[in-house]
């Protein structure tokens, strides 16, 4: 009878935040920020199918980044929640509030369970008000916190250069056509330089309180793109995500990579990371006995 | 609701109609689960009446009276039973009332619900077959003289054209070509348009057909209500062309009215159809 190894609390939650986050920070950036007349959503995506940012009801959107199955998952069950919620009540009570509410006790309690892995996922979740000042924009983590946002929120890739370069635009309360040109700016911004992301790549959708309809959340056509972003200079499309993964050849199953990429949490060669330090003293871990 | 976190069921991936999703969670929420003692208890809850669709050149007209009978009284005399369900599509309902408004927002939180989690709308057809399975749902009820009667309206924009849906009790769907009506006026209804409905007319020349229908309607069935031009409360008429659907305000039916009630003044009975010549 073998006895497992004691880790403690703190190095558990450790090991899958950072299993979490690895996951999360392989995509590539979501931008949502708060414009003149509602609050607007970016992504460089370039799948037409499957969507990061979604309608979720009349004021309330969704948007995701890390791995499609599970925000996919939770989006759905998002739509479900809300016209549930508005069917045996009114379309005034779904808030997304009580949505934000849902998804953070949802995240939380699978991240904290030993038996399930920890969702890889990050989401806004914004609804629009009557005036910009009832505006409201969620981040959710992976591990169930919830952070309300002011002005402009960046998830997912490489976080703290996207939101430099937003926040040196100052976009919060710009009228449609600058806040999307910030924005999808900063979603081309990289320490190496800056690329201008052709229009057929981007997702963009908005949560327009001026439109007449109920429904406030429109996405933006690629034709209606360019007309609002104008002349930009030559487009230039981003290297295939998750690099190691999709290197192969089309039509082949990928092969386990022999040098450990420390972008991809599920590959089985730990050479080249250091095992993670005792959270609380900082010291490198003990080897376990022989 | 204890427990703020997602039901397990609602992570589950599976089916895209809000009704089966109801169904499955929440059976009480649907009209047709509920026990009800023998009998026929068609007296004692308000019923919608007449409802007229005709299709023109460029789209689809639906639109109803405003009264509501139980029994013989009237129950209400500004009651809506015509309802735009998404942005190509309207109903409109005759039979028991309560099960007119629930079951078209049952139907219009479906279209809502598989156009959200699907990323596409459904197709025309689609939209009518989902319809059926919901008035088929309410079965037992309508045995019970508790019975709704939806009639659908859309344009379809891959064909290009206007279509008109009509319901049976157990939900059997038929297409209609050109017109139709459904309700206890529905017959006198059917009969005026049978003369007025031309193929070819404009927006314009069809609504003021349909109002005429209506009238026709009001004026030889008691439950269905004529315009009344007292209080301003005028039929519904909903439009749908490629553009989208919409509603006439007040003001554009009142006009259609007043022309009509002018007219009528001299011919109580219409307008009249033009016989073929007959030989001395």
């Amino acid at each position: 009878m073998s006895m497992p190894f004691y880790v403690s609390p703190e190095q558990l939650m450790k090991d899958r935040a950072d299993f979490a986050r690895k996951g999360i920070a392989r995509g590539r950036s979501v931008v949502a920020v708060q414009y003149a007349d509602g609050i607007l959503f970016a992504s460089e995506n370039p799948s037409q199918a499957l969507h990061k940012v979604s309608e979720i009801y009349d004021r309330i959107a969704f948007a995701a980044v890390g791995r499609y199955n599970e925000f996919e998952n939770l989006r759905i069950a998002g739509v479900r929640l809300a016209d549930m919620r508005g069917y045996s009540y009114d379309r005034r009570d779904v808030t997304g509030r009580g949505l934000a509410n849902a998804y953070a006790q949802t995240l939380g309690t699978i991240f904290s369970s030993g038996g399930e892995k920890p969702y890889e996922v990050e989401l806004f979740v914004g609804e629009v008000g009557e005036t910009a000042a009832d505006d409201q924009l969620f981040r959710l983590t992976y591990d169930g916190q919830v952070a309300d946002e002011h002005g402009f929120a960046v998830m997912g890739g490489q976080v703290e250069v996207v939101a430099g370069a937003l926040a040196s635009a100052d976009v919060a309360g710009a009228p449609l056509d600058q806040a999307l040109a910030a924005a999808v700016r900063a979603l081309g911004h990289t320490e190496g330089g800056d690329r201008v992301i052709p229009t057929a790549d981007l997702e963009v959708a908005v949560l327009d309180r001026t439109r007449p309809r109920p429904r406030k959340f429109v996405r933006l056509s690629p034709a209606r793109l360019d007309t609002l972003l104008g002349e930009r200079g030559s487009a230039q499309s981003a290297p295939a995500e998750g690099s190691v993964e999709e290197s192969v050849e089309p039509g082949r199953a990928s092969t386990a990579p022999a040098v450990d990429d420390p972008a991809d949490p599920t590959d089985q060669v730990s050479g080249g990371v250091p095992p993670l330090e005792d959270p609380t003293t900082g010291e490198p871990p003990i080897a376990p006995p022989p | 609701m204890t427990d703020p976190r997602l039901p397990a069921a609602f992570l589950r991936p599976g089916t895209s109609s809000f009704a089966d999703f109801l169904a499955d969670q929440a059976p009480d929420l649907l009209p047709g689960r509920r026990a009800l003692p023998t009998g026929d208890h068609s007296d004692l809850v308000p019923h919608g009446t007449t409802i007229v669709a005709a299709t023109f050149a460029g789209g689809v007209v639906l639109a109803g009276d405003r009264r509501a009978t139980m029994g013989h009284m009237i129950a209400q005399r500004d009651v809506e039973k015509v309802f735009p369900v998404d942005e190509f599509t309207a109903v409109g309902m005759a039979g028991t009332a309560g099960f007119i408004f629930e079951l078209t927002r049952l139907f219009q939180t479906e279209l809502e619900h598989y156009e959200k989690i699907e990323g596409t709308t459904l197709s025309v057809e689609g939209k009518a077959n989902r319809l059926s399975t919901l008035v088929r749902g309410n079965l037992a009820m309508a045995m019970q003289g508790l019975a709704v009667v939806p009639m659908m309206a859309g344009y379809d924009l891959r064909e290009g054209r206007g279509r008109v849906f009509s319901y049976d009790v157990v939900g059997g769907r038929s297409e209609e070509r050109g017109f139709h009506a459904v309700g206890s006026g529905a017959i006198f209804a059917r009969g005026s348009l049978k003369k007025l409905f031309r193929e070819d007319y404009a927006e314009a020349d069809c609504v003021m057909s349909v109002v005429q229908a209506l009238y026709d309607a009001a004026d030889e069935d008691s439950a269905t209500g004529g315009p009344d031009v007292a209080r301003r409360i005028y039929p519904i008429v909903h439009v749908i062309t490629a553009e989208g659907g919409r509603r006439l305000d007040e003001a554009e039916v009142a006009a259609v009215v007043d022309r009509m009630l002018a007219a009528r003044m001299s011919a109580p009975g219409g307008p009249v159809a033009e016989l073929p010549e007959v030989s001395a």
